[in-house]
């Protein structure tokens, strides 16, 4: 804060004349002018990329469906309700994702089963309980598990995981639907506990003390107080939870075993699943450009994009609702 | 709000269909070569070299399949087609028809090995067996006299030349069964089944040692020698053909006895197959 002193030095030093010529009026019309066409360029360039990668996809995709040997709505009806995928077979390939999409929501739900409650925990837990100390060292640590790429994640759960869960429990294949959903929660939580920590901080003290105040103990405030009133951030945490292990690649590629089955009975996670991610990312490199199995890939990509660009619209809906003023 | 989303929507419309229009791609004079996608590494490798030793020259490698690459030997779209099976009677017969004399020439051997942990008893599979257990009709390792264990199969992703092999050598183009996984490297199998006492995969030669364990086909033991000399039944020579034997000191000539030189046995080493001189 500057003093009253320093502030009639100020006044003293401003000498800029104040009717201004022709010559300087133009000149800062015309830097304002550049300036704010640069950063327009450089704001344009990031929604640009976002836009041509919904071209390119969608540029890609299209030939699958457009194929002239099967009419459009076959294919439709093949993509999305069987469970065969057999992009690559010579006389007879099938390209059904049913399972497929069925694994994506195995990995994700399973994962956020997990994170939610633990990160949510973690959230309260640092908001209203731990000291200013322990919140200053464990936010930091917190948020370097963010940092890990996920490949080490995904050497993790094929050396270490994998090994452990078929010695200890019994299972017969350790890379599975529990050890990928294990790994994602790990790594979804970061992103859950830090926004929904700051969806509970932004609820005023004085609700708090409000609480209190009426003889609330600090658990019933916790859980019918602050945390209804953060209900909108908490959502939002989780659905960014969720994008993280929808989108994730890597870790689900080397841990979920990638077999295109939807589980039998459903419930049993010790089976191997395959993602959209794993199977875009295996595949793509080896694949020759332009065949169907290639576009069908572009095709997975386009549904994947799809679910990711809703779920961003939702979290992005509560992330608003969260910062209205609360009454 | 409604006229400003409405124009963004028209935007996204726009954008589609501008998306759908096809890309058209110029081609220049070069080498051609096309085919089987089993061999397809072993061309796109001998094409690098010729490309630093003969900068003049511009090779494309197609990997398209061998079917393909007869039909374009035939149809003189390519000079050279890569394959991984020999040329069937009816693709000669329209090959002489239309003026084109194949020629084949063995560059090298492909074997695939078929590995399950080491403390697996199981020492020995029939060829039927091993497409039973991937078609899903055999899942207990006590059907085969090993102990009671569920049998977790393990793949090469379907886009590899490994699995191309072992889906045309083992599984007869049969669909493989559902609960079969898949990875997309030979170490990454290698890792799999080294860490999975229930598992079963398979791996080129050069991904054999003491911490997975190879399994006898048919009675016959996988080895350098074994699948050089055709023995083991989970090999194959892989071929390329050519219209007619090529002109001595032409490109295509030098291409086709790459696999001679030392250069190229390494890279046939490097990709996993076996060079024919292991004989």
């Amino acid at each position: 804060m500057t003093t009253a002193g320093s502030q009639s030095d100020a006044a003293v030093q401003f000498t800029r004349p104040l009717r201004l010529t022709f010559r300087d009026d133009l000149s800062s019309t015309l830097l304002s002018w550049l300036v704010k066409s640069f950063l327009f360029v450089v704001t344009f360039c990031s929604v640009a990329a976002v836009l041509l990668i919904f071209v390119f996809v969608i540029r890609q995709a299209a030939p699958f469906f457009a194929e002239s040997r099967v009419s459009p709505l076959e294919r439709l009806t093949e993509f999305f309700t069987s469970r065969r995928w057999f992009p690559e077979h010579q006389a007879h390939p099938e390209y059904g994702i049913l399972a497929i999409i069925a694994g994506s929501f195995y990995v994700t739900i399973t994962s956020l089963l997990i994170a939610v409650p633990t990160g949510l925990l973690a959230a309260v837990f640092l908001s209203d309980i731990a000291s200013f100390r322990t919140r200053q060292i464990c936010k930091p640590l917190i948020e370097i598990l963010a940092a890990i790429p996920s490949v080490a994640y995904g050497v993790f759960a094929v050396m270490v995981v994998a090994p452990w869960l078929q010695k200890n429990i019994g299972f017969p294949t350790g890379t599975n639907a529990l050890n990928a959903s294990l790994i994602l929660s790990v790594m979804a939580m970061p992103t859950i506990i830090s926004v929904a920590e700051d969806a509970l901080s932004a609820v005023g003290r004085e609700i708090r003390e409000a609480s209190y105040a009426l003889g609330a103990t600090r658990a019933e405030t916790m859980l019918r107080i602050v945390i209804p009133a953060a209900h909108s951030g908490i959502l939002a945490a989780v659905i960014l939870g969720m994008m993280r292990a929808v989108g994730e690649t890597m870790v689900v590629w080397m841990a979920s075993g990638n077999a295109t089955q939807i589980p039998s009975p459903w419930w049993d996670l010790s089976q191997s699943v395959r993602t959209m991610t794993a199977t875009i990312a295996g595949e793509l490199g080896e694949v020759p450009q332009g065949t169907t199995h290639f576009h069908s890939l572009f095709a997975i990509g386009l549904v994947l994009l799809i679910f990711t660009f809703c779920l961003n619209l939702l979290s992005e809906h509560f992330i608003m609702q969260m910062k209205k003023p609360k009454r | 709000m409604m006229v400003r989303h409405g124009k963004t929507v028209l935007f996204f419309i726009g954008l589609t269909l501008w998306a759908a229009q096809p890309v058209l791609a110029a081609e220049g004079k070069t080498l051609q070569i096309d085919g089987s996608t089993t061999v397809g590494p072993l061309g796109d490798a001998f094409a690098e070299v010729f490309k630093e030793l003969h900068p003049d020259v511009s090779i494309t490698v197609k990997k398209t399949g061998s079917g393909d690459g007869a039909a374009a030997l035939i149809d003189g779209r390519c000079d050279i087609a890569m394959m991984s099976r020999f040329m069937k009677d009816k693709e000669f017969q329209q090959a002489v028809e239309k003026g084109v004399f194949p020629v084949a020439h063995v560059i090298a051997m492909d074997g695939v090995c078929v590995v399950v942990h080491p403390s697996n008893p199981v020492t020995e599979l029939r060829t039927e067996q091993i497409r039973d257990i991937y078609m899903g009709k055999i899942t207990n390792w006590k059907e085969l006299g090993g102990p009671d264990m569920p049998i977790v199969p393990v793949s090469r992703d379907t886009s590899s030349g490994t699995y191309e092999s072992f889906h045309s050598m083992v599984m007869h183009n049969e669909k493989m069964a559902a609960n079969v996984e898949y990875v997309n490297s030979n170490p990454q199998a290698h890792a799999r089944v080294r860490s999975t006492p229930g598992a079963i995969g398979y791996v080129g030669i050069g991904f054999l040692d003491r911490y997975v364990k190879a399994l006898k086909v048919d009675g016959v033991m996988p080895t350098r020698s074994t699948i050089a000399k055709g023995i083991y039944p989970v090999s194959r020579p892989l071929f390329l053909f050519t219209n007619g034997y090529p002109k001595l000191g032409s490109i295509i000539h030098a291409f086709c006895t790459f696999y001679l030189t030392e250069k190229g046995q390494e890279i046939i080493e490097a990709k996993g197959f076996v060079p024919v001189t292991e004989y």
